[in-house]
């Protein structure tokens, strides 16, 4: 089997841009470099062309009309943008929020930020799953409640929340929906509509486009979304977001759009068919380990999986040669696990020992069959070496075991 | 985080990975950490008549680092008396191993796990040092 190495499978954290999208943006650096708020020669106009095409392109991925679509720098403004914006703007209205434990830091320190104004956040708890429960959020609604920002997959275990069934409790409570749909957007349908999403905030670098640009979808009817804008300045994106447009970013990131939405299907396929196989594989060879989070509401290229009795950081430098993530902040002094991982219930120990493996449109089977079989063998060798797998195989309870910690 | 090329020497090819018989008089077993902190080490010694340490072995649960140190310790103490290996210090193992200081603590583990084997094998033997 011949790999190139390093294997890259950490798609998750970003994607290569895909040649296809590189070639659309270059002209607009060199020929078409105008500026598309530069109404009164050719060079503006050829820029502001190309952005309502992305545009165009950027909404029918979502199921949205193009003046939906306000663009900022990536999902985190987006995140900021949306949160922030509502609160300000429905400071009147209410003061109330809801979201959950395992969002991105975009949503969770955005909505401390918020309670540190005077505003009330209430953070849902999931279960083992990785999944909130809508009795919970039901419970949680008050008449001070004016958003509810629930994310459509998480970007370390790749779970789905129920975001059909959460837009329609918005609806009928009259409370505006925001979601993080960062993770899903261009990897499966992602129907603005059909979930009944008022805002959503998503970037390009995820799905096979440029970094630096995402945007947020702000609906206009049924209910027509006011924001308070966050950037101010030349009125740019019909105010929401002030800032000459990244027209570049933006052409890149419309390419991207479209290429997913031709794309999209065969894509997620073609991954979950990768994924399930190492995911087979590994829970085949290797006793004592555990997927994290729902295996049946999931993105299909990404597994996330602990193994009990390896350490962490030692199994990330026996598979220097994968670019992936682990469940810990290792290469920080600080060992910290995962929150998201502590949220489902998984321990310590298993968070410190857990990987996400992100497959993407450039990941090759070999690749994913060499990274596997790697996995396998650097389980074995630590496992040889580890006094708790030692213990584990003699029936010793560890949690029994009087240790003394240092 | 970069390891210095003696670290992933060590942990690329450990030195006396294995297990003696706890229950072995001539054996001193040393159990050091707990599995929260991210570090447990195991460290054996199988002592002579003579007090001279004969063989070590190791078994760790740990980063590259704390294997590495464990391994290095197998090494520096076979040979030498329970005295001398007493006199072994963590700071022996940072020299040779070249840690950096958020990793001092996997030879200060290795340190005293040398210190708990000696101290079990002692105990076991009814020896007061």
């Amino acid at each position: 089997m011949s790999v190139t190495l390093p294997i890259y499978l950490d798609n998750n954290a970003t994607t290569r841009t895909d040649p296809r999208v590189v070639d659309v943006i270059i002209p607009f650096f060199s020929n078409a470099y105008g500026n598309a708020a530069s109404k009164s020669h050719p060079f503006g106009w050829a820029a502001e062309e190309a952005v309502d095409k992305a545009r165009a392109q950027v909404a029918s991925l979502i199921g949205a009309d193009p003046r939906e679509i306000v663009f900022t720098s990536g999902a985190t403004e987006s995140n900021n943008l949306a949160i922030k914006g509502i609160a300000e703007m429905y400071a009147e209205k209410g003061d109330h929020i809801i979201t959950v434990v395992t969002e991105h830091k975009a949503v969770l320190d955005t909505c401390m930020h918020l309670e540190s104004t005077g505003k009330s956040v209430t953070y849902l708890e999931v279960d083992d799953n990785g999944l909130i429960n809508l009795d919970d959020l039901k419970a949680a609604i008050t008449d001070k409640t004016i958003l509810i920002s629930v994310m459509a997959a998480n970007n370390e275990i790749g779970v789905l929340q129920p975001i059909a069934e959460i837009g329609a409790i918005c609806k009928e409570r009259g409370i505006i929906f925001h979601t993080d749909a960062t993770q899903i957007v261009g990897k499966i349908p992602f129907d603005v509509e059909a979930l009944g999403i008022d805002l959503a905030s998503f970037t390009a670098h995820k799905m096979y486009g440029p970094k630096g640009i995402g945007a947020l979808y702000v609906r206009r009817r049924s209910p027509r979304v006011r924001l308070s804008a966050q950037i101010d300045g030349g009125g740019h994106e019909r105010g929401f977001r002030s800032g000459t447009l990244n027209v570049t970013g933006i052409v890149g990131f419309g390419e991207a759009a479209a290429l997913c939405q031709a794309e999209m299907a065969s894509d997620a396929a073609r991954l979950q068919v990768l994924r399930d196989a190492m995911e087979a594989r590994l829970l085949d060879q290797i006793p004592e380990c555990q997927v994290n989070g729902s295996r049946e509401h999931r993105l299909p290229g990404l597994l996330n999986i602990s193994f009990g009795f390896v350490e962490g950081e030692s199994l990330l430098m026996g598979l220097c040669d994968v670019a992936l993530s682990s469940g810990s902040a290792c290469t920080s002094a600080s060992l910290e696990p995962s929150y998201v991982l502590k949220a489902l219930g998984v321990g310590d120990e298993l968070a410190h020992s857990s990987l996400r493996f992100g497959l993407g449109r450039f990941t090759k089977p070999e690749e994913v069959e060499w990274v596997t079989e790697k996995v396998i063998a650097e389980v074995a060798r630590l496992r040889e070496m580890s006094p708790l797998w030692e213990l584990h195989l003699e029936g010793v309870d560890l949690s029994t075991v009087q240790w003394q910690p240092h | 985080m970069p390891y210095s090329d003696k670290v992933l020497d060590h942990y690329n090819n450990p030195r006396n990975v294995g297990s003696f018989d706890k229950s072995d008089t001539t054996v001193g077993t040393g159990i050091v950490g707990a599995p929260e902190c991210g570090d447990v080490m195991k460290l054996q010694l199988k002592i002579n008549a003579d007090g001279v340490i004969e063989d070590a072995v190791f078994k760790t649960f740990g980063c590259g680092s704390a294997i590495a140190s464990s391994s290095l310790a197998t090494e520096l103490v076979k040979g030498k008396t329970l005295e001398e290996a007493l006199k072994l210090q963590n700071t022996d193992i940072v020299e040779e191993l070249a840690l950096p200081p958020v990793k001092i603590h996997c030879s200060v583990l290795a340190e005293d796990a040398i210190k708990a084997a000696i101290a079990d094998y002692r105990q076991k033997n009814g020896i007061t040092a």
